[in-house]
């Protein structure tokens, strides 16, 4: 019988936590979207997620869209279907590899970082003192974040999209001999609107989750430099693994008839 | 008598199945400056976050002015907070911002300041709390542990609050600086006629800032008087804590 009440516990644990994340979340937003604004608090953070993330989605853009014009070559010269590559590759980038590994890119980048400065804000009692000096914690810190989350991942993702396709075209073209013409033909012959619309509507709620865990696991830290790391790590896995769940969801929504 | 500008009954505060506060009675009338002495762990920060509205008592009443504060939300809960100023044990200072801006961080949005005035302004709170004007561009982790403490009381007093809070005022800081944060304290509070309450461990400290002071033991006030009395309490919990001595009730036996 312990067994199955461990089974119980650890459940309603997590029942509790899903419930202390939504009234976190919808706190943040119905708090937030109450005046007074904080427009020089969204501005730097959709700098900060939305510009200085582009090193690292441009290089895990690039190389994705590498490796894939390479295996997709190595695997479809078996049966002759080479000229299907340009498709592959722009559906698989638009669609699944744009907004999963930007989103999974960004969560190790922005939800570790907003883990830790809240966290550290929370432990040397800056979130109080906000409180203190008739400033909301939620509008001035939780929700700038949020919304910057949700407005600079799409355009993080437009950026790896084009770049991830250029990455295929550049194997393609120089060391799989394809010719440029009929390649950029075949790759946009076959691209829907939709296609992309998916992957950034992937990316908006990618970019709200990553925010999210971030702010919410660093305003509930505790105990010091030890909490504020668990804070971390909590949120950079929570919005990885977020992040795989909603992106089956999404993908069975827009095409899973 | 009028209307205390604090006053506390019967707050009870648990996590989880340790109680911290267990029926707490406090008054604190206006212009009174209470200190709270006890040891680590015994609830005084409690305390204090609960009359501040940061932590929520399970039960008991918190008046301010007259007026039932807990439960408090919205814009009363904003306007009650004005009344507030606060001091934190570590400063609390935001460190993405310069000094000048910590200072004004509240005041600047309320008075609608230009970005000149409120420079000026932080400069003159610099100066009551005996910085110079060279300091307000400065980021707070440039400072010395002293300095970092005074500009978190500049703050503190910036927007004019009733009511100011200290959470260990003097903690970390040397005898020379502390002993200059609690002259500063009495300018910046006696002088205003402010209604202060403030916790600490300090007995030098608390001596000196206090008009009152009480002891808070397992949850609860054990004893409540003037400060001058504080060394002839005839209460052996007490004279244990002020005369710092190892030996005693507190740490021997449970009553």
């Amino acid at each position: 019988m312990n067994f199955l009440a461990n089974i119980g516990r650890v459940f309603l644990a997590f029942l509790a936590s899903v419930g202390r994340l939504a009234i976190f979340m919808f706190e943040a937003i119905l708090t937030g979207l109450k005046p007074p604004y904080y427009p020089r608090q969204l501005v730097r953070q959709m700098v900060e997620i939305g510009y200085y993330s582009l090193p690292v989605i441009g290089l895990t853009a690039i190389f994705t869209g590498m490796v894939l014009a390479l295996q997709s070559y190595s695997g479809f010269s078996r049966f002759n279907a080479e000229s299907s590559i340009a498709t592959v590759v722009v559906l698989s980038i638009t669609r699944e590899l744009g907004p999963v590994l930007a989103g999974l890119m960004v969560a190790g980048r922005i939800g570790a970082a907003f883990a830790a400065e809240i966290g550290t804000m929370r432990v040397t009692e800056q979130i109080d003192a906000l409180t203190t000096l008739s400033t909301s914690p939620m509008r001035y810190l939780v929700f700038p974040r949020l919304l910057a989350g949700l407005l600079m991942l799409p355009c993080l993702v437009v950026v790896a999209d084009i770049i991830g396709v250029f990455g295929g075209y550049i194997v393609s073209i120089h060391k799989l001999g394809f010719a440029p013409g009929p390649y950029l033909t075949s790759t946009f012959d076959f691209l829907k609107p939709v296609d992309v619309i998916s992957g950034l509507v992937k990316a908006a709620a990618f970019g709200f989750i990553i925010a999210l865990m971030g702010c919410y696991h660093g305003y509930h830290s505790k105990g010091g430099a030890q909490g504020v790391g668990a804070a971390t790590t909590n949120a950079v896995v929570s919005a990885s693994i977020l992040i795989l769940l909603t992106n089956y969801f999404i993908t069975s929504l827009f095409f899973g008839t | 008598m009028s209307t205390p500008k604090i006053a506390v009954s019967g707050v009870k505060k648990a996590f989880g199945s340790k109680v911290v506060l267990d029926g707490i009675d406090l008054t604190v009338p206006k212009g009174e400056s209470l200190v709270i002495i006890g040891g680590s762990g015994t609830g005084k920060s409690v305390l204090i976050k609960s009359i501040l509205g940061l932590i929520k008592p399970d039960s008991g009443s918190i008046q301010i002015d007259g007026e039932e504060v807990t439960g408090l939300r919205g814009s009363k809960r904003d306007a009650l907070i004005r009344k507030f100023g606060m001091l934190f044990q570590g400063g609390a200072l935001f460190d993405s911002l310069p000094v000048w801006e910590n200072i004004t961080f509240a005041v600047r949005p309320q008075q609608k300041l230009s970005k000149a005035q409120a420079k000026e302004l932080a400069v003159e709170k610099l100066k009551a709390v005996g910085l110079g004007a060279d300091v307000a561009r400065l980021s707070p982790s440039e400072l010395s542990g002293g300095m970092q403490k005074r500009v978190a009381l500049a703050r503190a007093i910036c927007a004019k609050p009733d009511i100011i809070f200290f959470d260990e005022p003097t903690t970390g800081l040397d005898p020379i600086m502390s002993d200059v944060i609690n002259d500063l304290i009495i300018q910046c509070t006696r002088e205003l006629g402010l209604t202060t309450l403030s916790i600490t461990h300090d007995m030098a400290s608390a001596s000196k800032i206090a008009t009152n002071i009480a002891m808070i033991y397992q949850g609860k006030i054990i004893w409540h008087g003037r400060a001058q009395d504080i060394y002839h309490s005839k209460n052996e919990y007490v004279d244990q804590f002020v005369h710092g001595r190892a030996h005693g009730p507190i740490t021997d036996g449970k009553k």
